[in-house]
């Protein structure tokens, strides 16, 4: 079993992921409408799991649209976002700062650093936990609760993100 | 992989090594791996252990059990993974709110009757669905529509017989025992959908002892018995006429001792070979786009039914467009 705290962890990640992508989404996921066996969480779950104690808390993955390196050097942890495009997405870019704010918050780990790579052009930017950052966050947050909160947000329009979501046939038979 | 349905109709064992189970029977050994398997409908006396429903619940598989007259007795369930709090309280508003569930009853028959007048028009059989159509709007109570629902039925087997070789006809519908070969195979397909569909609820969030057009104390799936009324005329009473039209079935099928109220072991397989055909069939989905089987169909009506019980999006029922 994952422990409570990551599981939070994984959680509140796919949450800031999906405000980005789809508020339908967000909503289903957070009410535990979740699709057959593979829910997202579910597969999250796994894979942190095997992940993590397989390889000794070295690396981790989270999901297919973050690659999180855990990577201890020293004092200093790195989170790094694997990326095949340099068009940082919205969603990229605040999961990951999610996960440094929850480091920093829950974890008390200081000393950390989120990067997106990009090793097809071997560049890699660096994302900080800025106080301006951290405010857009909790927005982003507070925004999410209010979300899931409220009513069952009814799908937009069928988009280009429905064809691969998992509930494209929840959504549109 | 998709996962497949297993029917086991010889009696036997289930044994499970790792991840593989294994049928036992007198003729061998049969190897199901376990990612393969769908849900199991047993109509043999079959052994099962603990290790065997462990695995299955570990897995999620359902297993449906029938006696050997064909007749549904129960199933494993296996331990829920699709929890939603807030599905069940709302599924249960729906059910003691008496206009939402009015809503929902009469849809379920408004779809099955739908679905029979497609059945009746394809076999050129003139029909006064309509009026009863008409009639299901006026009802203000469940056993109104319950009725509507039964004087449906009723008009629709009666022209059914019309089209029926003479050793096939329904007559009165008659259920336990059957009393001839056109009630024991509605009987036989009736319970084999509705374990069909009990899977399928298995599968999302929905609660399967809520229901709406029947009393959630009828049965312990009576939710099941709701969806099974959309999809009867489409499965199950199509697949008989089809057995029956092309001669794929006969008086050999059936137990002689019986009265031929009862299928035997060679005609429960015919039926639940060209029944697992059916489910697998596709057609194309108008609205998502791609092709669907009859059975993810299933699957769609629970999807829509949670989408209704969420509010803001009406419920309509499964209609055959084709
Ligand atoms: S199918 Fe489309 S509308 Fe529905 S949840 Fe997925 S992305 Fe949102």
């Amino acid at each position: 079993m994952i422990s409570d705290a990551e599981k939070k962890l994984l959680i509140r990640g796919t949450q800031v992921n999906y405000y980005f992508v789809c508020r339908t989404k967000l909503w289903l996921f957070s009410h535990h409408i979740q699709m057959e066996h593979e829910s997202d969480i579910v597969e999250l779950g796994k894979l942190l799991h095997d992940e993590t104690y397989k390889r000794e808390e070295k690396s981790l993955i989270l999901d297919d649209l973050i690659s999180a390196d855990f990577v201890r050097k020293g004092k200093l942890l790195e989170v790094h976002e694997v990326k095949k495009s340099d068009k940082i997405e919205e969603a990229h870019f605040f999961q990951l700062l999610y996960y440094l704010y929850y480091l920093k918050k829950e974890k008390g780990i200081e000393e950390i650093r989120g990067f997106i790579d990009y090793p097809k052009l071997r560049k890699k930017k660096e994302i900080r936990l800025t106080p301006d950052n951290e405010k857009r966050l909790k927005k982003v947050l507070e925004d999410i609760d209010t979300v899931v909160r409220g009513d069952f947000p009814r799908p937009q329009k069928k988009s280009r993100i429905c064809r691969s979501c998992a509930y494209l046939e929840f959504c549109w038979a | 992989m998709t996962r497949k349905n297993y029917y086991i109709l010889t009696d036997g064992i289930l044994k499970r090594k790792e991840n593989t189970l294994y049928f036992i029977n007198k003729d061998g050994k049969r190897p199901l791996p376990i990612h393969s398997i769908y849900s199991i409908y047993a109509y043999s006396s079959l052994s099962i252990s603990s290790q065997v429903v462990n695995l299955l619940s570990k897995e999620g598989i359902p297993i449906h059990f029938f006696n050997r007259y064909g007749f549904y007795s129960g199933s494993f369930y296996p331990r829920e993974t699709l929890l939603s709090g807030d599905l069940v309280i709302k599924q249960a508003k729906h059910f003691i709110d008496n206009e939402k569930r009015l809503k929902l009853a009469s849809d379920f028959v408004k779809g099955a009757i739908f679905n029979m007048k497609r059945v009746l028009s394809y076999y050129g059989l003139d029909n006064n669905m309509d009026t009863l159509l008409e009639d299901l709007k006026s009802c203000k109570k469940i056993t109104e529509i319950m009725n509507v629902e039964g004087r449906a039925r009723a008009d629709y087997y009666k022209l059914l017989d019309e089209i029926l070789p003479e050793g096939f006809r329904i007559g009165e519908r008659t259920r336990r025992p059957p009393e001839n070969m056109a009630n024991a195979l509605l009987s036989f397909g009736n319970s084999l959908l509705y374990s069909t569909i009990i899977s399928e609820i298995y599968n999302t969030q929905l609660n399967p002892t809520i229901s709406y057009l029947h009393e959630p104390f009828e049965r312990r799936y009576s939710l099941a018995l709701d969806i099974s009324e959309l999809f009867k005329p489409i499965i199950v009473d199509r697949l008989i006429l089809y057995l029956i039209k092309k001669n794929m079935i006969d008086e050999t099928d059936f137990e002689k001792d019986l009265n031929y109220s009862l299928l035997n072991e060679n005609g429960k397989r015919k039926f639940v070979t060209e029944y697992d055909k059916r489910l697998k069939k596709t057609i194309k989905h108008r609205k998502i786009g791609r092709k669907v089987s009859y059975k993810r169909l299933i699957r769609l009506e629970c999807y829509k039914l949670i989408k209704h019980l969420l509010g803001k999006e009406k419920y309509k029922p499964f209609i055959s467009w084709w």
